[in-house]
């Protein structure tokens, strides 16, 4: 990895994301009115990672069979309300004893 | 009403949970950059910068792939583009009269959860309470990613496969909560896991990197949604 070529993605990265964050802040004023444009903002977070989880997940792990238990085990504990603390170590734990019957 | 000194230390106050939860997370964002092939300064001067844990996470596997600058920079617009709205409706939570200054700053640490707990104080939101907010969970994000790429190392290979999961937790605690009991979003999720998983097994598409799918899927999906599904009612939710 080229070292100046990696920070250089890295600052393009934050330039984007903190104009992301500051536009609005600073310019917008009025509410949009634009149904279209809200609705699709509105659906973008959940779209996005869903399609980043999903299958990259399966190839997280050591295995793709802990990955899948992994996988269940936080859908199971995110739909019943756990934080994202719990959901993420509860997902960890499962795979890790997933892993000590597979190895 | 408070002083500034009495909305910093509450904001801190209310913070500590969210830094606790940075700290878990990022710990595995620090082990999935070492793996990516940053180095630790590399990687706590991402998590200082851009303050977003997606983000930085299709970051990583953009910068592995060495994918065109062009693509990282529209990948982040999609995935952070959130922040947009958050960002706008913080814009009707401070008050109006509220310097420049204040928002330049408050921009920055606009992240899901720092949203979330500043859209619920009532009545208008103190810019020192979003820097009692900063001012912990900052410094969460930075420590776990410094410690992750550190301790990946040291971390036996059994420990890294378990905590390589934990961000698709995290990110699955984040869309799944909101979608229950929520036919669209629930559908919507699924639809996109299957389209997802069709984009990686065809052949005649596997020559897309993950970035473009993740823009062309959203693009796609979202914006179907947003012609089927308008929706009319959610931004009450943030008054």
């Amino acid at each position: 990895m080229n070292m100046n070529n990696a920070i250089f993605y890295i600052l393009v990265m934050a330039v984007v994301t903190y104009l992301i964050r500051v536009l609005p802040l600073t310019i917008i004023r009025k509410e949009i009115k634009n149904v279209f444009i809200r609705s699709f903002l509105y659906y973008v977070p959940y779209v996005t990672l869903a399609v980043m989880v999903f299958p990259a997940i399966l190839d997280a792990t050591a295995s793709p069979w802990s990955a899948l238990v992994g996988f269940i085990v936080a859908i199971l504990f995110a739909y019943r309300g756990a934080s994202l603390v719990s959901v993420a170590l509860l997902a960890s734990f499962s795979v890790f004893v997933v892993e000590l019957f597979l190895y | 009403m408070k002083t500034k000194i009495g909305e910093w230390k509450s904001g801190i106050k209310n913070g500590i949970p969210i830094a606790m939860g940075y700290f878990a997370v990022s710990f595995t964002f620090g082990i999935l950059a070492k793996q990516a092939g940053l180095n630790p300064f590399e990687a706590v001067l991402m998590s200082v910068t851009n303050l977003t844990s997606a983000g930085q996470f299709a970051g990583l596997t953009l910068i592995a792939s060495a994918a065109a600058i062009v693509e990282i920079a529209v990948t982040q617009l999609i995935i952070n583009s959130r922040y947009f709205l958050m960002s706008f409706a913080l814009s009707q939570k401070i008050d109006p009269n509220t310097p420049v200054f204040h928002r330049l700053i408050m921009a920055y640490g606009i992240t899901d959860e720092v949203f979330g707990v500043s859209i619920a104080v009532p009545g208008k939101l103190s810019p020192y309470y979003a820097y009692g907010l900063m001012s912990v969970a900052v410094p969460g994000w930075a420590l776990g990613t410094l410690f992750g790429v550190i301790s990946g190392n040291i971390l036996p290979p059994r420990m890294i496969s378990a905590l390589s999961i934990a961000l698709f937790g995290m990110l699955l605690a984040v869309i799944i909560p909101p979608a229950k009991g929520n036919k669209i979003l629930t559908g919507l999720i699924v639809i996109s896991m299957v389209l997802s998983l069709v984009f990686a097994e065809l052949q005649i598409l596997q020559s897309i990197s993950s970035g473009v799918k993740i823009i062309i899927l959203t693009i796609l999906i979202a914006g179907i949604a947003a012609v089927v599904f308008p929706v009319k009612e959610h931004t009450h939710e943030y008054e």
